[in-house]
């Protein structure tokens, strides 16, 4: 184990590496940047055994790492905002073919107008595209993200690609003291990648082929067990993870006071050390507060959302996010894990930190402070003017 | 190499494999299109595979010093044909 001073995408890079990926195919896009370069110099100066193929777009990106899962590689890709839009057609191949493929996303938000800063309007927007959604808080669990990311995607019960969302800049490019493991616990930790799903001379077989309306609908199926399969695997993998790193992840959410709280903010991302900053404050004056950090957005986690806010008596839904002409997709999917679950307290939600702009502490005050008076409500929070 | 095809059946769900990746089987025969058939004269062909690297569906497959060709997929495109330097492969109408 060796303390390094790093940043988000640095440690991320520490996290791949240590991985052992066969490919590794990614086009430049700011915020993300720097996690490929970091990757690519420790290729120059030998540290690190992979192919790392250069390409002319993130939809060559992908594709690139989908032509190395099939023949059996593990492969890793990283982009952000348009160029994971640019990579959308690519995503449900990746999906729909059951190739684990990793990928590291620098959330940030989407043109126009034009912006290089942080939301997570490019990620949330392809929720449905059959990838497994993680998201850090910091740059500690971005490593270890990366880690268990191709143990969770390469496990024979998912086959299933794995997102992993970082904040951009606010975690991307800041600076903390990371644990960097050691390569034979990794070895330890993470089995190689073996699969049937590939090209294979010694048993030849047709790959990636169309499926009908009779039988398309069963693959689907597959697809969402493989999803559905994640939640039993991710919590294996934290467990696998604990006994040799000895570091502890809490499963699909993060409980923060949000069981024993009367108003929870519901979450994801780096903001989520604003929240619990404000929640010890308001705790400290005696407020029955609490948070609720999503640490996945797919598979969701709609059992452990019911299990903490059952006896909530209002939640609010804080996101970096709008499906325009509704609310945020956050709210919508929180909703509905808790009409599912038969907890009816009012919710209300919270769209900010659009383009990168900052949420204070004492707007996730004001936050907690209306969810005790409103039955509900959807806003933009540090609107001007207001 | 010999590829075996395997006979499946498609009733349930759990005949469907969990991606889109299939053993020889899946695949029907898809050739009822063509209106002819290549033949191959097999005196005049040298055996210089041309016409296998050329064939768009992988039709042709080696045979000794000759070929044969896959009448199953075969979709009589007359690639094959042209390509060929010695005249070895003509076109029968099928029947």
């Amino acid at each position: 184990m060796a303390n390094k001073f790093i940043s988000g995408n640095d440690a991320f890079a520490y996290g791949i590496a240590l991985s052992r990926p066969h490919v590794i195919s990614a086009y430049p896009i700011t915020p993300q940047t720097t996690v490929v370069e970091t990757l690519s110099s420790f290729i120059a100066n030998g540290t690190l055994n992979s192919e790392f193929i250069h390409v002319e777009s993130e939809h060559s990106a992908l594709s690139a790492a989908i032509g190395a899962s099939s023949v059996g590689a593990r492969a890793f890709t990283a982009t952000s905002s348009q160029g994971l839009l640019y990579m959308a057609e690519c995503l449900t191949y990746a999906s729909g073919g059951r190739y684990p493929i990793v990928m590291m996303n620098a959330n940030r938000s989407t043109a126009l107008p034009w912006n290089i800063y942080g939301d997570q309007r490019d990620s949330i927007s392809l929720l449905d595209h059959g990838w497994i959604q993680a998201y850090a808080e910091d740059a500690q669990e971005a490593l270890d993200l990366a880690i268990m990311s191709f143990y969770i995607a390469e496990h024979k019960k998912v086959s299933t690609p794995f997102m992993v969302n970082l904040d951009g800049f606010a975690l991307t490019h800041t600076y903390e003291v990371v644990d960097v493991p050691e390569q034979e616990k990794v070895d330890e930790f993470l089995p190689p990648f073996e699969t049937d799903n590939k090209l294979d001379l010694d048993e030849p077989k047709n790959l990636g082929f169309s499926a009908g309306p009779d039988t398309n609908t069963e693959f689907k199926y597959h697809e969402q067990q493989g999803m559905l399969n994640a939640y039993e695997v991710i919590s294996e993998c934290e467990q696998k993870f604990k006994a040799i790193f000895k570091r502890e992840y809490p499963g699909l959410v993060e409980d923060y006071y949000a069981s024993s709280a009367d108003f929870v903010i519901v979450t994801l991302g780096t903001i989520a050390g604003t929240v619990k900053d404000a929640v010890d404050t308001l705790r400290s004056d005696g407020k029955k507060v609490g948070l609720l950090r999503l640490r996945y957005l797919r598979p969701f986690p709609n059992e452990e959302i019911v299990k903490l806010l059952k006896d909530a008596k209002a939640v609010a839904v804080l996101e970096k996010d709008i499906s325009f002409g509704n609310e945020g997709t956050v709210y919508t999917n929180v909703n509905s894990a808790l009409k599912k679950g038969n907890v009816t307290c009012p919710t209300s939600n919270y769209i900010g930190g659009l383009g990168g702009r900052d949420i204070e502490k004492h707007q996730i005050i004001e936050i907690f402070e209306r969810i005790t008076s409103m039955q509900s409500e959807i806003k933009f929070i540090g609107l001007k003017g207001e | 190499m010999k590829v075996e095809k395997v006979k499946v059946s498609l009733n349930t769900v759990d005949d469907i494999p969990y991606a889109p990746f299939a053993r020889p089987g899946l695949v029907t025969v898809n050739s009822g299109f063509r209106t002819q058939r290549p033949v191959c004269d097999k005196e005049k062909c040298n055996g210089c595979h041309l016409c296998y690297l050329y064939c768009p569906d992988g039709c042709i497959l080696k045979d000794g010093k000759s070929i044969k060709f896959d009448l199953d997929f075969c979709k009589g495109c007359g690639i094959c044909k042209k390509i060929c330097n010695k005249g070895a492969i003509s076109f029968e109408d099928e029947k």
